[in-house]
């Protein structure tokens, strides 16, 4: 018999267990992602985000965090017409950002 | 040239105050409730945003007091004014053809936001703390050689009304900033995270502070306010927050919980606030006569202000209302 109750796995950003190795090296090949003021310019000139959910900001600040599922499919998203990266009052190359977070996390491999 | 004129506090804004009538040739006096001048800045370390030494600020501003002969009131608190003479606790009245009012800011009580467990859990401290710290050379329960993990929380007494803090006290995101560095420079092997709601660099140089943290220092920065702290069983501190650009909560296990605590209204500014003519604002600092064009005065001919009495301030602008408030003051009393 069902009662219709299920467990739902707990929503924390748990940075007690995440694996930080990638985000870390990420921040490492191209550190001024350090930089980011979370201003969203990317997000508000993205041509991708018009469209669907797609946010470069969030993104990078969940590989921040060591939580990387789904963010393959994410980027995948990305047409990489470099629009983020004229916009970025930081001076970020979001293009490498986006390539290399695909690389890290499994594409084009 | 015998105008009298009293300035209430000894700190940057009353000894800048103190020195610049001097050097128009009065001859104030300064009252302090504390048993020496510079205020809180004894207790401060290094200076935002250029890690200069806070004695290289107090040190020349004590040096001209003396030289210029300003007579000082140390331990002596004004218990009653008015606009032409003050009482002190031990009795006296001291009249005066003009009073400045420097009396400064308290630092906001850090226990009065139990959440975060100061003063109940021993991995808690707060900016001020640092400071001490810093002065003495070492963090409690930080090692050099191990890696740390420290958390700072900004607007701990700021903008919040649960505490009836509204305003911004401005100084602290850089101050939290600052000590980010500091931190990260002692102890190489930390990592810090500043939790924030919004990073206010307004000052020169303070931008630049804030990227150098960044790009430099790799400090983490999380937009969410932690909601609350615990001890672990090992004496670490968890902490949750939002973190507000993802969306979603998160939790954090701490060596180290820093509180940036805010400027609070000066203690004395309710009693100060009796007189007719000076008023306090919703957070409790005296409102000038006009924020614009009569920033240090009042609406009593007599009295004036300088310095963080009337909102919060950093060092620079503080002296600067020292220089503004003389002059006013020489105006008044026609010099």
């Amino acid at each position: 018999m069902s009662w219709g109750y299920t467990i739902n796995r707990a929503r924390d950003i748990d940075m007690d267990r995440n694996d930080m190795t990638i985000s870390k090296l990420i921040l490492e090949k191209i550190p001024s992602l350090q930089g980011c003021i979370a201003c969203g310019a990317c997000v508000a000139t993205c041509s991708t985000g018009a469209l669907t959910k797609y946010s470069l900001r969030k993104v990078h600040t969940l590989v921040r965090r060591g939580e990387y599922s789904g963010l393959l499919d994410e980027l995948n998203k990305c047409m990489l017409c470099g629009k983020c990266q004229l916009v970025c009052p930081r001076g970020i190359n979001t293009r490498a950002v986006i390539s290399l977070i695909k690389r890290e996390l499994g594409d084009h491999r | 040239m015998n105008k009298e004129v009293i300035i209430i506090g000894g700190g940057v804004a009353g000894m800048q105050c103190a020195i610049s009538l001097a050097e128009m040739g009065v001859k104030p006096t300064i009252i302090e409730k504390s048993d020496k001048l510079g205020g809180k800045l004894n207790d401060w370390y290094k200076l935002f945003p250029t890690f200069t030494s806070a004695s290289e600020v107090l040190n020349p501003l004590k040096d001209m007091i003396n030289e210029l002969g300003v007579d000082v009131k140390l331990s002596s608190e004004v218990t009653k004014l008015e606009p032409k003479s003050v009482t002190l606790a031990d009795g006296t009245t001291m009249s005066a053809d003009a009073i400045v009012i420097c009396s400064g800011f308290e630092v906001f009580d850090a226990r009065l936001k139990e959440e975060y467990g100061y003063k109940i859990y021993d991995n808690v401290i707060t900016s001020v703390d640092l400071e001490r710290m810093f002065c003495e050379g070492s963090v409690q329960n930080l090692d050099k050689n191990s890696p740390s993990r420290i958390a700072i929380l900004h607007c701990v007494g700021s903008r919040d009304e649960k505490v009836c803090q509204t305003h911004c006290s401005r100084v602290c995101c850089v101050a939290g900033v600052k000590q980010a560095i500091e931190l990260k420079e002692l102890y190489p092997k930390s990592e810090i995270f500043n939790f924030y709601m919004d990073i206010r660099m307004f000052g020169c140089g303070y931008e630049e502070l804030y990227k150098e943290a960044q790009i430099k220092h790799n400090i983490h920065f999380v937009r969410g306010r932690i909601s609350e702290a615990a001890q672990t069983i090992d004496s670490k501190i968890q902490i949750k927050s939002e973190d507000t650009l993802i969306g979603r909560p998160l939790k954090m296990t701490v060596d180290l919980l820093v509180l940036m605590v805010g400027m609070s209204a000066g203690k004395s500014n309710n009693s100060f606030a009796t007189t007719d003519g000076i008023n306090l604002n919703t957070s409790g600092f005296i409102s000038p006569k006009n924020i614009f064009t009569e920033c240090v005065s009042s609406d009593v001919d007599s009295i004036f202000y300088a310095g963080t009495v009337t909102a919060p301030k950093n060092i620079g602008e503080s002296i600067t209302e020292g220089v503004a408030a003389a002059h006013k003051v020489a105006k008044f009393i026609k010099l």
